[in-house]
């Protein structure tokens, strides 16, 4: 399957190699430079390349480009998300993906690597494991490492590499079981030119965090009944989850029983569809607009709270990207502070938070480049907003049930509402 | 470095340059940023390594700097060489990890092979693992030396640590050394037997391995790949079928017993593995199951005339409906197809893409096309992910909605273009916008397009333009909109837009140029503004090929052109002379001096294609002496009508590829892409992946089973069950086995408790899971599958059901009951087994024997398993081969079936077969919809009997819609259910369309909330509604219960007094013998045989549906006929209703 990986920096420097077959030589990624000249935007590099002798296939992250070399049919949905799933293993093993950590660490990359795959085919790529066989860098361990020596390398197999369940490591155990949910709803939304709201979407996630007990010998459960007094059941429209989810018990009860892995993960993902009229939580009055024949336009845009329960929306912030034709900005926000960026021509507000008493807004002249043509379109507002305590759909975690115990376990929920991809269209 | 090509070198050379200077900053930056100390001391090392000078470290690793330097770049690895031969752990570790950073850099490390490899055996587990990976990296360079560590893995084999023996089997197997082969060999023969299934795994790892290294070992490891498929753990199974696919793709049979375990442990093999197992498994199924979708197509004719038939002569004969019936669904999906359908649905909600991918893959090549539409929602909520993964799922979904527009059309909106989007995935979801258009879309369709035109990405304006093209070539209906719009695209000020805009309107115009000179007058004074070629070149060829319609134009037009003849184009030059000749063989009077002047211009040109282009041009088209007869002819040539072009997605046949591959991602076949090969026309024989623990009827036994390992949530309580089972079922299969080796039952019952021990090995580990219990409940149920399998063998008695099978148990029988021929004598009766005892008891009718046995029963199940196996084995003598195709019956009576047959086992041996026959008419068909009311539409509909899948509280109701007319029905759905409180609809997906003729047949879930009250809905249509309503007959709010007989006189003991209706009757001159009485009352209600002691009662047990309330039927004959029908339940009224219900049965 995977023959080799290349990691290049955005600067076309390959910084790491690692082989998982015979070795193919580093020349293989011209045809990669080749196709990212082509490309021009690091976006648009495509994903498969076809070489006379391989395959590439590349995902982008944090301005890595993870390369690797495919020589017989496979999936490429199967390598691309495994390469994430590496990427996301070292930005749990390093805090960060970046090329910094990464050399910085090569050696504890190298032996992830080389567990993560065997023969070009997936071994271990659950967190937990490899976290037993490979212990991630902390201070005190270094630091005892340095002296005596001993090594970051667990010596016994994992247990959960032979169980049903990968996710759990064996052993874990805590003085007091306390579960914490955030549920995290996000907002995806085009808004169209009249203000119709063309479409929403809520992609949400539910992210656990948890420290639960377990003793050694059975594995307890949770059984966490999801809001089920909701009007409409079928308010999920599609769900995905972590592999501990019963998914039966789900279909027939719609209940999450789950024996939780340790540490944080995603829980479930699910959307909301648009069939539910989700309220949006704020709304955009925008006037911009480009004189022919001169070289400025005006810029006035407003944001403001829509009903929202008693919530305030907070963490607001807008990103325009501008015509090339924009020379410069001079506005005046009546709250947070603008920046605009001549170079890349985005233009990026922070508001903050909204007060309804006192709408935020941006109001100025646009400079444009003199003789150039009039940009023919509007820019489209990205905005990003936050709103603490509220799960727009009207999700709830009702109630955490444990079996084996007899109290009742500690639970912590937090509901957070944010923009997802949230476009306004002017 | 220094053996890189050239090119390669000049790329390296700015990386390394600038990753070589800032480095040292660069460590001292983190040193300063990071927080955590560790971060820094631990990454340090490589980081200084690689910025230091080979010489300024030297000084670090100790004496002979001179000696160093002095043989120059080749031996500066001197100190790490120090390093790895001293004693201390901590210095070798060091050295190694600035080793492994090297190659982590590339950089060549291959000259330390000797000191590396010697620390091969080191205790400490790190060095030693940074030792495997420099071994593995370079032992292809220096094999020779590579040998030297073999001997250490050889002996780590044998370690007792799992662990360590699986990592020397990964590490010799990786050490590509073609000496070694023979080693590797035995390795993993001994490993794919090694108790843990880990090391299994390993081994199932390294068997790729070796194919690459050494293809001649390809049939011996073959062997060893069929052992490991036969593995039952999850965790081998994912890597042996990735073996599989590497070294035998071809060897498909090698599945076949292992196929339905496969399907089984899927849910619980890790995601990688079920990428790989789903894709195996899809081109499984394409070689060994009928096409899904066939019969829409191929049986039109005949659902016609059954459906005519049953219009006129009605209920005349009983016998010839029924035989229409039949005929009426040939086509029955293989239970193991349907299998595999179902144990893939719940991969869906994976959090991993690449298995969501593969199975909705799975589903648009496997499913019949009804049920192909769950995948929709799946994919699109991928498009949310990265944006690798949205290209590649939305190229497939470019592909998907070709073939199955309606299945996206719910989910257009998703499909919206962001203006953040990269131009790739824009123009991906353009395509998949443009495929998913149609009448009722396209204005909103359109009404995107143009908020697109006007972006600022050029590409993805040019691609939009397109995108409007094709949607109106193919509607009709908003094709002259799309012109207009084009048209005013004309006046863009971006080139790209107008000329992207031109080659679409020429196109367009191509299909009806009549009604557009208007446009083409336009086009033709564009000419002097716009400058790029290709719409230079199309405008000029519009005005050429439709030059009546303009001519006053055209002539001016050559005329202009002719003056700019030498500045323009290639492209735009021939379609110039293009232009020339054409008006002159209509206008020659205004333009042949003009022609004259473009030909002889591009008699002087530079490109040899145009003047190859003038010369022939002029030879057909100016008459002279020496011109052929072709000059008559000219005008035809050049004026023949040309056939419009069709604009289609370039995804257009892209879906012969395998979905969600590689090379369907690259519309070309990769390198060792398997074909996905085309359904069979005759399936192959199904019996093949019978395995002697054949895994059937994995639904219903499910959900039976459910509810009685309900309790067992914790692994436990199944642990502490399995020993006692054991040990009474181990001397029994001795004993049964010699005792009655005359008749073969015994080798049957031998056999399965063979499984039974298995059961409980497995049971003990067991998490309670119910995704273990489905691996063992199969092979629990193992006599209802025979059983299930039944029906599809011809009814008449005697004739064996599930004929393969029953040649597997067969042979087994006559082997071992040679072998136990001599022990003779039957002993230990009273010890037998539960099931052996019902055996027994079926095949001597009447013995007393089971009613003893009876009272240990624990398990329901197999206490009624041998019986129809029992028959065959009897009927030996007669036992014909089994016909090579045993069309299972309808799959709608599966449940029902088994249900009958669960009663039917403890009946006469002699009776059973003959019980098949008459369980084909227990589906009662009612009508939904008439022909007429429905204007040629006609709907059935009948309770299948089967558990709903996606919610137990449903009643399944299969639905047969068949359209008469002679036009198609298009959205067939289900409206504005209502009804009433509590009960829940779940309706069926929408058909996008049903061909006149066509049948299709579909489930919808009601929950009547066990009441009889109908439910009712609208059944739409694209242009009507009808108001139906399904009303369920008591019976059918019900779903049977297993359970044994003291379960049910316990049970019956709760629910007396209100709860218990009891009711005289008499029976019938027909319903007078027991399977008459058995099939009328599983006729009446979907209810479950319970056992039962004396054989003048009859004992039924269900749950309701919704609230799983008990319903226990009993009926007790007396003398003659007279009979008593006692109902116990809570649910009053049911319980009544139930009574009139059977009694009406059986008094007919």
């Amino acid at each position: 399957m995977i023959h080799s990986l290349f990691l290049i920096n955005c600067s076309g420097d390959i910084f790491l190699e690692k082989h998982w077959k015979s070795v193919v030589s580093q020349s293989v990624c011209d045809y990669f430079f080749e196709a990212q000249e082509k490309a021009i935007d690091v976006e648009n590099v495509p994903p498969v390349i076809s070489t006379p002798h391989h395959y590439l296939i590349s995902i982008y992250r944090d301005k890595i480009f993870f390369v690797s070399v495919i020589q017989t049919e496979v999936p490429p949905l199967f390598v691309i998300e495994f390469l994430h799933r590496v990427a996301d293993t070292f930005q749990d093993y390093f805090g960060e993906c970046s090329e910094t950590a990464i050399k910085d660490n090569v050696v504890i990359v190298y032996e992830l690597l080389e567990e993560m795959l065997d023969n070009g085919f997936p071994l271990a790529t659950e967190s937990n494991i490899l976290k037993e066989l490979i212990k991630p860098p902390t201070i005190l361990r270094s630091v005892v490492n340095s002296i005596t020596g001993s090594s970051n390398v667990g010596d016994t197999l994992p247990t959960g590499q032979l169980s049903n369940i990968p996710w759990r490591r064996a052993g874990v155990k805590y003085t007091n079981n306390e579960a914490y949910f955030d549920v995290i709803e996000e907002i995806d939304a085009i808004i169209d030119k009249s203000d119709t709201k063309i479409f929403n979407l809520i992609f949400n996630s539910v992210e656990e965090s948890d420290n639960f007990c377990v003793s050694v010998a059975s594995v307890k459960k949770f059984h966490l009944p999801l809001c089920c007094y909701l009007q409409n059941p079928r308010l999920l429209d599609d769900v995905s989850f972590h592999p501990c989810i019963r998914f039966k018990r789900w279909e027939s009860e719609r209940v999450l029983s789950f024996i939780p892995p340790d540490g944080n993960f995603r829980l479930i993902s699910y959307r909301v569809s648009s069939q539910n009229l989700v309220a949006i939580p704020v709304y955009v009055k925008h006037m911009i607009s480009f004189k022919e024949n001169s070289s400025s336009g005006r810029f006035d845009v407003t944001i403001g709270p829509k009903q929202n329960m008693g919530k305030t929306v907070e963490g607001v912030v807008m990103t325009v990207h501008m015509p090339k034709a924009v020379l410069n900005m001079n506005l005046t926000a009546t709250q947070g502070s603008y920046t605009f960026d001549p170079v890349t021509k985005v233009l990026t507000w922070d508001v903050g938070k909204i007060t309804p008493q006192k709408l935020p807004n941006l109001k100025g002249i646009v400079n444009l480049q003199s003789g150039a043509p009039k940009p023919e379109e509007n820019p489209s507002l990205n905005i990003q907003f936050k709103i603490q305590q509220l799960a727009i759909s009207g999700l709830k975690v009702n109630r955490l049930d444990m079996y084996g115990e007899k109290y009742k376990p500690f639970k912590g929920v937090k509901y957070i509402t944010k923009a997802g991809k949230f476009q306004v269209r002017t | 470095m220094l053996s890189l090509p050239p090119v390669q070198k000049l790329l390296r050379q700015l990386p390394a340059g600038s990753a070589g200077q800032p480095k040292p900053p660069v460590g001292g930056d983190t040193a300063e940023e990071v927080t955590s100390p560790v971060l820094a001391t631990e990454a340090r090392q490589p980081a200084c390594y690689s910025a230091l000078r080979a010489d300024e470290l030297r000084p670090l690793a100790g004496p002979e700097p001179v000696v160093a330097t002095s043989t120059g770049p080749l031996s500066r690895h001197d100190d790490l060489k120090e390093m790895l031969d001293s004693n201390k752990d901590s210095l070798k570790l060091e050295a190694m990890k600035r080793i492994v950073a090297m190659i982590a850099r590339g950089k060549n490390a291959s000259d330390l092979f000797p000191a590396v490899v010697k620390n091969v055996a080191c205790k400490n587990i790190e060095v030693k693992k940074l030792v495997y990976v420099y071994l593995v990296r370079y032992a292809e360079e220096q094999q020779d030396l590579a040998l030297l560590s073999i001997s250490t893995f050889q002996r780590g084999l044998k370690d007792p640590n799992q662990l360590i023996r699986a990592s020397a089997l990964r590490v010799l197997s990786s050490i590509r050394v073609p000496i070694i082969v023979p080693i590797m060999m035995l390795a993993i023969k001994e490993a794919a037997s090694d108790m843990s299934p880990y090391v299994r795994k390993t081994a199932a790892h390294a068997i790729p391995k070796l194919y690459s290294l050494d293809s001649d070992q390809k049939d011996q490891l073959i062997e060893v790949i069929e052992k490991l498929l036969a593995d039952k753990t999850t965790l081998v199974a994912g890597s042996v079928v990735m073996a599989f696919e590497e070294v035998c793709p071809e060897r498909i049979d090698l599945i076949h017993k292992n196929y339905r375990k496969l399907c089984n442990l899927l849910i619980d093999v890790e995601e990688w593995g079920q990428v790989v197992i789903i894709n195996m498994l899809t081109r499984y199924a394409r070689t060994q199951f009928l096409s899904p979708n066939q019969n829409e197509s191929l049986l039109e004719e005949s659902t016609e005339k059954a459906f005519y038939g049953s219009e006129e002569e009605d209920a005349k004969d009983a016998k010839a409906e029924a035989a229409s019936l039949a005929k009426r669904k040939p086509y029955v999906m293989d239970p193991d197809h349907r299998l595999l359908l179902r144990n893939t649905k719940p991969l869906l909600q994976s959090r991993n893409a690449a298995v969501v991918m593969a199975v909705a893959q799975l589903y648009f090549h496997l499913a019949p096309k009804a049920e192909v539409g769950v995948i929709a929602k799946a994919l699109v909520r991928l498009l949310r992910s990265h944006s690798e993964v949205q290209y590649v799922v939305l190229q497939n979904v470019a592909t998907m909605s070709i073939k199955r527009r309606g299945m996206f059309e719910p989910y257009l909106k998703s499909f919206y273009i962001r203006s953040t989007d990269p131009t790739q995935i824009k123009i991906l979801k353009l395509e998949v916008l443009t495929n998913l258009a149609n009448e009722t879309n396209i204005s909103t369709i359109l009404r995107e397009f143009q908020t697109y035109i006007r972006s600022m990405d050029k590409d993805f304006v040019a691609a939009t333009i397109q995108a409007i093209g094709r949607c109106a070539t193919n509607i009709g209906k908003v094709r002259d909109t799309c012109l207009n719009g084009l048209v005013q695209l004309l006046s863009n000020r971006d080139e790209l837009v107008v000329a992207e805009s031109v080659v679409v309107i020429k196109k367009l115009l191509q299909m009806q140029p009549a009604q557009h000179s208007e446009i083409i007058k336009h086009m033709a004074k564009l000419t002097d503004n716009i400058q790029v070629p290709m719409a230079r070149a199309s405008i000029l060829w519009l005005i050429g090929e439709y030059c009546e319609h303009v001519p006053k134009i055209a002539p001016d037009v050559l005329r202009k052109m002719a003056k700019s003849f030498t500045n323009e184009e290639d492209i735009v030059k021939l379609q110039v002379i293009n232009l020339a000749a054409k008006l002159y063989l209509t206008n020659s009077k205004q333009s042949k001096l003009l022609t004259q002047y473009v030909l002889n211009l591009a008699k002087y040109d530079q490109n040899y294609d145009i003047r190859d282009r003038a010369r022939f041009i002029r030879q057909l088209i100016v008459p002279t002496e020496k011109s052929g007869a072709l000059n008559k002819y000219a005008k035809k040539l050049f004026l023949a009508q040309k056939p419009a072009p069709i604009l289609e997605s370039s995804f257009k046949d892209r879906d012969h590829f395998q979905l969600g591959s590689l090379s369907h991602l690259l519309n070309a076949k990769a390198v060792g892409y398997q074909e996905l090969p085309d359904w069979p026309d005759e399936a192959p024989d199904p019996s093949v992946r019978n395995v002697e623990v054949p895994e059937w009827t994995k639904c219903t036994s499910r959900e039976k089973r459910k509810e009685k390992v309900e309790k067992p949530f914790y692994s436990d309580s199944e642990g502490e069950s399995g020993p006692t089972e054991s040990a009474d079922s181990e001397p029994e299969s001795v004993s049964e086995e010699s005792g009655s080796s005359s008749s073969s039952s015994s080798s049957s019952s031998g056999s399965e408790e063979e499984e039974e021990e298995e059961e409980e090995e497995e049971g003990s580990g067991e998490q309670s899971e119910d995704k273990e219990e489905e691996e063992k409940r199969p092979k629990r149920k193992e006599k209802e599958g025979s059983r299930k399998a039944a029906p599809g063998s011809p009814p008449e008695p005697g004739s064996p059901c599930s004929p393969s099978e029953e040649e597997e148990e067969e042979e087994e029988g006559v082997k071992k009951a040679k072998k136990k021929a001599a022990q003779q004598g039957r002993k230990g009766h009273a010890e037998t087994s539960s099931e052996e005892a019902s055996a027994s008891e079926s095949s001597s009718s009447g013995s007393d024997s089971g009613s003893e046995a009876e009272a240990k029963r624990k398990k329901a199940p197999p206490s009624s398993r041998a019986g129809p196996k029992e028959i065959s084995l009897l009927d030996l003598d007669d036992f014909t081969p089994p016909p090579p195709q045993p069309i299972p019956s309808s799959s709608i009576v599966s449940t029902s079936l088994v249900t009958d047959l669960e009663g039917l086992t403890l009946t006469d041996t002699s009776l059973a077969p003959a019980m098949l026959s008459p369980a084909f008419s227990t589906v009662r068909t009612y009508e939904l919809l008439h022909r007429m009311a429905g204007e040629g539409l006609s709907v059935e509909y009948c309770f299948s009997r089967r558990p709903f899948p996606g919610d137990p509280h449903m009643v399944a109701v299969q639905i047969q819609i068949s359209n008469n007319t002679d036009a198609e029905v298009k959205s067939l759905r289900v409206s504005e259910p209502k009804p009433l409180s509590g009960m829940r609809i779940q309706e069926f997906p929408e058909i996008e369309c049903l061909a006149p003729g066509d049948t299709a047949s579909v489930v919808m879930g009601i929950d009547f909330c066990d009441s009889t009250q109908a439910a009712n809905f609208q059944l739409c249509t694209h242009t009507r509604h009808f108001y139906v309503s399904i009303q369920p007959p008591v019976g059918e709010l019900m779903a049977p219960v297993f359970m044994s007989e003291n379960e049910f006189k316990k049970e019956q003991g709760k629910l007396t007094g209100m709860s218990e209706i009891t009711e005289k009757l008499t029976l019938p001159e027909k319903c007078r013998s027991d399977h008459a009485i058995v099939q009328q009352v599983t006729l009446a209600a979907n209810v479950g045989r319970v056992p039962c002691g004396a054989d003048n009662e009859y004992r039924f047990a269900a749950k309701t549906v919704t609230s799983g309330s008990l319903v226990l039927i009993t009926l007790e004959r007396r003398e003659g006929a007279a009979a008593q029908l006692t109902v116990n339940s809570e649910k009053m009224v049911i319980g009544t209703m139930l009574v009139k219900d059977i009694v009406q049965s059986l008094a007919q």
